[in-house]
């Protein structure tokens, strides 16, 4: 059962207590190394569970008002339809304004695919209205049949179709991001207990003299105890301190070059950070008292 | 102080200790004997809880140790000093802390400590290799770094084990003066040996009483001894 006193007692620093443990070489480079790997991992998996979850924020909040409607006309007919269009559309109720995009605008869009020097007056491109809509939205299946009958070849695109897949996408990228975090959490709790039941059985004879003298069990415990979290604390320090170096590494990008480029730690995002080193150290913390706990019971 | 009624010990499906009784009344000095492998550090074992008697009772200070938890065992230990043949220290850490270490693990090592440590370490003649290792110690040294470890919590009772086993005679000889000094200040004393000699060196100083282990009983040993 958790006890919060014997607990606060573990925690104590002791400098005499501590040393009644040898040093042993091979389970403090193991929890160490672990806690370093592991914390620097966790780095990446908090920026990508944060930068999916700002990416679906974005997504979602940007794109949720909003709708484009696209003029695929010959070329003589493209502005008598695009009128129509926006006809129709000012007089739609849920539509709060509808515009129809500049050639500059347009070129814009296609800039980052076919450079900002395109001919664009010289291309059959399709004219784009932008709609913004109001929070309740409209009734997408009654514009397009008014379309249909005065702009018939406007084609509505309200973004649900491919904005939704998205939205789950960067969501469930967010999720995987914590459960990884979870995982690592794990995975490091496990490594510390492995680490901490080969000190501890290495240490049985060191366990046995401290029980001749009266030693009690929190006490020994506390010294294994101690150590291994200490050992994750600076692993894990350091390893946080080289994930965020490396996330620094990553080029830097602008708002159009997408998810990768803002793999980068904001805002309220850095507390999460900050709390690597102290986690990792409270996983080894009761990693090794519950292993210091059964092999102190084994060897009673 | 210490009581055994009707106790038995098995380990492994035999029984090595069967129907010992005994006490140990406050200010004794009682020997333990028997041959090798008769049971001497099992029954000492039992004597300061680190074996839990399979029947019967163990009190140790009026206390059943059967009903008692890790940390109690713990407790009592810490009145009661323990000599091994083995000695059983900490091999990284110097003489001084190892004397200390009963201190160390009670929490008490505070004031006027020092002091006494250095008393306690001129007292077995240790002055001087209170700073080596442990592995850097001869068997007598050893012996009396480990008596010295035993008495520094001022204990009421004493146990050894085989604690001149390793030694030569001369130095089982001083050994055996600390052990009657610790009994003339009070101090209760069990000791298990095989060596004879030790025992009527010690009976020419102070009123011994002599136990043996025989056929897995304790005995009275005969006017031999």
């Amino acid at each position: 059962m958790f006890d919060l006193r014997s607990t606060a007692r573990m925690l104590k620093f002791d400098e005499k207590a501590d040393r009644v443990v040898p040093p042993t070489g091979f389970t403090a480079r193991l929890t160490l190394f672990s806690a370093f790997a592991m914390s620097f991992l966790a780095v990446f998996a908090l920026a990508l569970s944060l930068a999916a979850g700002r990416v679906a924020d974005r997504w979602g909040e940007e794109l949720a008002q909003s709708s484009t409607l696209r003029i695929s006309a010959p070329a003589g007919e493209v502005a008598t339809q695009t009128e129509a269009a926006l006809r129709v559309l000012r007089t739609t109720p849920g539509i709060i304004d509808a515009r129809a995009l500049s050639t500059e605008e347009q070129r814009a869009l296609l800039a980052p695919w076919f450079g900002s020097d395109l001919p664009i007056e010289d291309l059959p491109l399709p004219q784009l209205i932008d709609i913004i809509e109001t929070d309740e939205g409209y009734d997408a299946a009654g514009l397009r049949l008014r379309l249909a009958a005065e702009a018939p070849a406007a084609v509505l695109d309200d973004h649900a179709r491919w904005r939704r897949p998205l939205i789950d996408a960067a969501g469930r990228l967010r999720l995987l991001g914590w459960a990884s975090i979870l995982l690592i959490a794990t995975a490091t709790g496990a490594m510390v207990t492995l680490a901490a039941n080969a000190a501890l059985a290495a240490n049985a004879q060191v366990i046995a003299v401290l029980r001749l003298v009266g030693a009690k069990d929190t006490y020994i415990a506390s010294a294994f105890v101690r150590r291994f979290a200490l050992r994750a604390l600076t692993g894990a320090a350091f390893g946080t301190l080289t994930g965020i170096v490396a996330l620094f590494l990553i080029p830097a990008g602008s708002d159009t070059t997408g998810f990768l480029t803002d793999l980068s730690i904001q805002g309220w995002g850095w507390v999460w950070v900050i709390l690597i080193p102290p986690l990792s150290g409270l996983v080894a913390f009761f990693a090794t008292r519950f292993a210091a706990g059964r092999v102190l019971e084994d060897l009673a | 102080m210490i009581e055994l009624e009707n106790v038995a010990y098995s380990y492994g499906g035999g029984e090595l200790l069967t129907d010992m009784s005994l006490s140990v009344p406050p200010g004794s000095f009682h020997f333990l004997t028997g041959p090798s492998g008769s049971g001497k550090t099992t029954f000492l074992k039992l004597c300061y809880g680190a074996l839990q008697a399979t029947a019967g009772h163990v009190r140790l200070f009026d206390r059943d140790v059967r009903g008692l938890g890790r940390d109690d065992v713990a407790l009592l230990r810490r009145k009661i000093g323990v000599v091994h043949q083995d000695c059983q220290f900490l091999d990284h850490l110097p003489v001084t802390e190892n004397v200390a270490l009963p201190l160390t693990v009670s929490g008490q090592d505070a004031d006027g400590a020092d002091a006494n440590l250095k008393e306690l370490l001129a007292w077995v003649g240790l002055t001087s290799r209170a700073d080596a290792l442990p592995p850097e110690l001869s068997g007598g040294e050893r012996q009396r770094a480990a008596l010295a470890r035993a008495v520094i919590m001022s204990p009421d009772v004493i146990l050894a084990d085989e604690p001149t086993g390793n030694i030569d005679w001369e130095m089982s000889q001083r050994l055996l003066t600390l052990l009657v000094e610790l009994n003339r200040m009070g101090k209760t004393i069990l000791v298990a040996t095989h060596d004879l000699g030790l025992i009527r060196a010690a009976k020419a100083q102070v009123q011994t009483r002599v136990l043996r282990i025989s056929n897995r009983r304790l005995q009275m040993a005969g006017a031999d001894l």
